[in-house]
């Protein structure tokens, strides 16, 4: 089974974002830029189940800060080719459509394509859905698990409160995982050196495409906050004492 | 007809979801701005009678198949798609819930994510969008007409209107066999404590960054007679049951006391513990989306101030 994942670097919201003089665009200086949690998922996905049924996982992702060192990692997880598209690619509609130019010449034929659920930079769609329809692929979103037989895929999602939906998916398609059936494994960084030394990634230019906007941004703003928690300050002990109090007043703990 | 104000009516499992009736109060107001009607849009399989809770709208299209019968995305868009050709509104709500939030995208529409809000601002329709985890919003106008908008669970305070809308069955021909097929449901597993249940909550989340750092806030929970439950890391690291986790995939809770320990905020974590009565968090970071909500803050290591916390409590307790 071939399987690609498509990889996509987002700001890591750990640090603090700043927005940039154009007040339309995060300000890339104050930015470090991850692997999307998400995505991490998909890989590991991916993995499994080419270590399940055999076959190839090949990462995709579009240049971007530090997409090199997300690529090494899934060479490094067991990823048998990475790839990096030249160029940018603003939107997700745009680089869906990018995809669905590029996936079935560079990647080879897909059995499924994995992408993460969502990412925390998206504005104008889905990407798995959206390259479904250019693809003309059947589609399934919220995944937690995928198992395969005779080129149908047993395809699990997942609704609030812990209910999931079995879907019969046939292959080949486009999956948006929401989390892996195992925790996404972890590499050593020397594993992932060592990829960088014996293993390369392929870079293939961009075919040029129009970009439309579907999303035109006017402005970006940090959120404007109706209330503030009130902070406690003070050593652990002295806030322990503080939140007492709080909860002695709130009936949450007696004092005996 | 044309240039109406839609709403999709979310259905799951014979009840129209709580975040339809939140539309219904966004869509009201865009519909009175714009000076159009307001419609919701319910695709179901013998399920026209959930159309008369819908009062909210001034009427309600209908689409009844087989095919959707369950919330299969793929039948549901291919409905979708053949209305807002046919009638051609100005813009569609659709919830931003794991039932409900890819249907847009798969159809081809201008789409529009992550929206806190949608208004009428000099004649065209804007949303702000939640970007970054809640980090940062953005104001947006899409391109092109019909536009869906992705909306954000709690967006209007959800409302009931106590009155039978007109509804119209519109005949959609879906295709005799769709690619991907519903089979069943599988319920969670029983035998966890209901944490709904729970007057008292510890939350942690990934900044517990240990599995062995749970102990903490479950002898926490201890000392205040509560139960620990999590953010989606924790649950997709397994240290926490699925059964556990807060938020837009896992449950809603309102306890007594939401202690948050290294859970930053994320809009789909907010959705599930907004509401707790209240909120302590615990965070190493001042400028994390979980302060703006909670009623008290703790800016400092959650693996420090847990112990300390329990210490002080049985303390108190003798
Ligand atoms: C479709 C969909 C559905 C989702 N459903 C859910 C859901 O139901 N529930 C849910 O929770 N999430 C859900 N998510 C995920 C959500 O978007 C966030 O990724 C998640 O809530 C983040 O969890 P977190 O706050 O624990 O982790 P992070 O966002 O990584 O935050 C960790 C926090 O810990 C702080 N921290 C680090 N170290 C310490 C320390 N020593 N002491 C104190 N603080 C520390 C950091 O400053 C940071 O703020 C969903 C996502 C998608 C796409
Ligand atoms: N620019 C991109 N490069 C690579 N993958 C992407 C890109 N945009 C979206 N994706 C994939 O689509 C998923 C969903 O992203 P989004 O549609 O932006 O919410 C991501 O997690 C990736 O798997």
């Amino acid at each position: 089974m071939n399987i690609v994942v498509l990889l996509k670097m987002v700001p890591d919201v750990v640090e603090e974002l700043e927005i940039a003089p154009d007040s339309k665009s995060l300000d890339a200086s104050s930015v470090r830029m991850i692997l999307s949690e998400r995505d991490d998922h998909a890989l590991e996905e991916a993995l499994l189940l080419k270590e399940r049924y055999g076959g190839t996982v090949t990462a995709l992702a579009v240049e971007a800060p530090d997409v090199d060192d997300a690529l090494f990692t899934a060479l490094a997880k067991g990823a048998d080719r990475a790839i990096k598209i030249l160029g940018t690619s603003v939107t997700t509609s745009a680089t869906a459509r990018l995809f669905s130019q590029i996936l079935p010449t560079v990647a080879g034929p897909a059995d499924l394509i994995l992408t993460g659920v969502q990412a925390i930079d998206d504005l104008d769609g889905f990407m798995a859905p959206i390259l479904s329809r250019l693809l003309g692929l059947p589609y399934l979103g919220v995944v937690t698990a995928v198992k395969v037989a005779d080129r149908t895929a047993i395809v699990v999602r997942e609704y609030a409160g812990g209910v999931r939906g079995e879907f019969e998916v046939p292959l080949p398609a486009v999956l948006g995982i929401q989390s892996a059936e195992q925790p996404p494994r972890y590499v050593p960084v020397a594993k992932v050196r060592a990829a960088m030394k014996s293993q390369k990634i392929e870079a293939i230019s961009a075919p040029a495409l129009a970009q439309p906007t579907v999303v035109e941004i006017l402005q970006m703003t940090k959120p404007e906050v109706a209330g503030r928690a009130e902070i406690l300050e003070g050593s652990s002990e002295e806030v322990a004492e503080k939140v007492c109090e709080i909860l002695f007043a709130r009936g949450l703990l007696q004092k005996r | 007809m044309t240039g109406n104000i839609w709403v999709l009516a979310e259905h799951w499992r014979g009840q129209i979801s709580e975040i339809t009736y939140e539309l219904l109060v966004l869509g009201r107001e865009l519909a009175r701005d714009l000076g159009v009607g307001l419609q919701a849009v319910l695709l179901g399989h013998n399920a026209q009678s959930l159309g008369s809770t819908l009062g909210g709208a001034d009427s309600v299209l209908y689409v009844d198949h087989p095919a959707l019968a369950e919330p299969t995305p793929e039948a549901y868009a291919y409905a979708l798609a053949h209305l807002l050709t046919e009638r051609r509104p100005k813009g569609l709500l659709i919830p931003l819930t794991n039932l409900s939030m890819d249907v847009g995208a798969l159809v081809e529409a201008p789409f529009v994510n992550a929206c806190k809000d949608v208004r009428l601002v000099d004649g065209r329709l804007q949303a702000r969008c939640v970007l970054y985890g809640g980090k940062i919003e953005a104001v947006v106008v899409p391109a092109g007409e019909p536009t869906i908008f992705g909306i954000v669970p709690g967006v209007r305070p959800a409302e009931r209107v106590d009155r039978t809308p007109p509804i119209e069955t519109v005949s959609v021909p879906l295709p005799e066999v769709l690619k991907v097929r519903w089979k069943s449901y599988v319920e969670p597993e029983a035998g966890d404590i209901n944490i709904t249940k729970q007057d008292v909550l510890v939350a942690v989340g990934r900044g517990i960054q240990d599995r062995e750092n749970l102990t903490l806030a479950e002898e926490l929970a201890a000392a205040l007679g509560g139960a620990v439950c999590g953010s989606r890391p924790v649950i997709d690291q397994g240290w926490l049951p699925p059964s556990r986790q807060i938020g837009r995939s896992g449950v809603i809770v309102k306890p007594k006391l939401y202690i948050a320990a290294g859970i930053s905020g994320a809009p789909e974590h907010v959705e599930g513990m907004k509401n707790s009565e209240l909120i302590i968090a615990i965070n190493t970071d001042p400028k994390a989306p979980i302060f703006n909500l909670a009623h008290y803050g703790i800016v400092a290591d959650a693996l420090e101030v847990l112990p300390a916390l329990t210490a002080a409590i049985r303390a108190k307790q003798g």
